[in-house]
């Protein structure tokens, strides 16, 4: 999800050093069996890197994510929206802060993930570079985007390697405030004055189809979710994914009285049983516009320079404070000796 | 600092968190951090957001000494095949009623 299946996998033949064919079905005998892989334990080279990337890639996420909400807090319309607001931002910079730590255990240093964000050698997902235009964006974002990243994120508590799942037990337990709040936001408008719920219609049209494609390319395109997926390091497919919120969002939509921007959705009744009677199927979406995805990702979305270079900004900015904090200790380190 | 250069590295330090009295300090995870001092101060920060904890403590990731994963088979299965270890190895008849 924040991280879209954008890691390209290492070839699946790749092997590194010290790794037989006896060791790799040793640890996909561990996967099969639902172990869970813990960082010292051995494990082949292209599942560390193929996770390292994906964590890194989700860490990263969480902090440029920061930054599109950041942008409302000092106007957020009272009081009690604010301290939500606040509240949420630095839960986001915590769930960044989990996830690197979770990263590091693979190998990689803080500090060279860091640097690869600050560099845009690292990606982050797609979602972030579209600007917060109005109030209502921020309750877009908690209903959307963080009801996508949770549809995403729930089959991840069971990841085969146990600091990502741990990580995002975590991350889940504290996201389900920020949908919530974020319909709730949608709910106000929708039952405020007419430009109120104009205003959610006209974030809704703007955040439907990019939050769509935060599940990632689609199934038929994505020619390496295999290994990942033998791996049990994802679950379900991108379309599968994408299906559920979808499923999830048109009663959500229906509630609030506003129309979601997709001339060609449509219900599409299954055999499947279903429990209340009502006809069982799914909501099936229109076309996704797969030439955004693409230039956001290549770096060409509304914001991507701003958030790069607001990213740069703050790490130039708080330099001093690293450094004073650095020589702060080693000076107490010092005097310990000499004591 | 400009991009690209390398930020120096901060020590790592884990964080436990007693969340009742009467309760044990559980591991929570990890951060970074200069000092002691600070480290305690982000360890409050990350990790106590919603009232997770009466009590932190802090150890530097380096002190602990932990068991080595391959070692787990000789470490741990002896005990595996101790089954009378466990109150339910002991048939006790039902009119003997509970113990």
């Amino acid at each position: 999800m924040y991280t879209q299946g954008l890691h390209t996998p290492d070839s699946p033949g790749a092997t590194g050093a010290g790794e037989t064919p006896e060791l790799d079905a040793r640890f996909q005998e561990r996967i099969d069996r639902e172990d869970r892989i813990e960082p010292n334990d051995w494990m082949p080279a292209a599942y560390r890197k193929t996770l390292t990337r994906q964590i890194a890639q989700h860490a990263h996420s969480e902090i440029i994510g920061m930054l599109p909400e950041g942008n409302w807090i000092t106007r957020a319309p009272s009081l009690r929206r604010k301290a939500i607001l606040l509240a949420k931002v630095q839960d986001e910079a915590g769930h960044g802060l989990y996830l690197y730590a979770a990263a590091e255990t693979l190998g990689k240093s803080r500090e060279e993930m860091f640097d690869e964000l600050l560099t845009s050698k690292a990606k982050y997902s797609s979602i972030f570079n579209y600007p917060t235009l109005t109030w209502a964006d921020i309750g877009a974002i908690g209903w959307l985007v963080d009801g996508a990243a949770i549809m995403n994120q729930i089959p991840l508590c069971r990841c085969s390697y146990g600091p990502y799942a741990r990580a995002m037990i975590r991350i889940c337990k504290e996201e389900s405030f920020h949908q919530r709040q974020g319909f709730e936001i949608m709910l106000t408008l929708c039952r405020g004055t007419p430009e109120q719920k104009a205003m959610a219609q006209d974030a809704l049209d703007r955040w439907y189809w990019p939050c769509l494609m935060m599940f990632g390319p689609p199934d038929s395109d994505s020619t390496h979710s295999d290994q990942s997926t033998k791996w049990k390091i994802k679950r379900f497919s991108n379309d599968e994914l994408r299906q559920k919120f979808v499923d999830a969002l048109v009663p959500q939509a229906q509630y609030l009285g506003l129309t979601l921007p997709d001339p060609d959705l449509r219900f599409e009744e299954t055999s499947e049983p279903s429990p209340g009677g009502a006809p069982a199927g799914h909501w099936r979406h229109g076309p996704i516009d797969w030439e955004e995805f693409r230039r956001i990702l290549a770096g060409n979305g509304p914001c991507n320079r701003e958030r790069i270079a607001s990213r740069q900004r703050a790490h130039r900015e708080g330099a001093w404070v690293r450094e004073a904090a650095a020589a702060y200790a080693a000076k107490q380190a010092e005097r310990k000796l000499a004591a | 600092m400009t991009p690209g250069q390398k930020t120096p590295n901060t020590p790592l330090w884990e964080v436990f968190i007693r969340s009742r009295n009467g309760l044990a300090h559980k591991h929570v995870g990890s951060l970074h951090a200069a000092d002691a001092t600070l480290a305690l101060q982000a360890a409050r920060d990350l990790y106590t957001r919603r009232g997770e904890g009466l009590s932190i403590w802090i150890v530097p990731s380096g002190a602990i000494i932990a068991s080595d994963p391959a070692d787990k088979g000789m470490m741990f299965e002896p005990t595996v095949s101790k089954v009378y270890r466990h109150p339910t190895f002991y048939d006790v008849p039902d009119e003997v009623g509970h113990m």
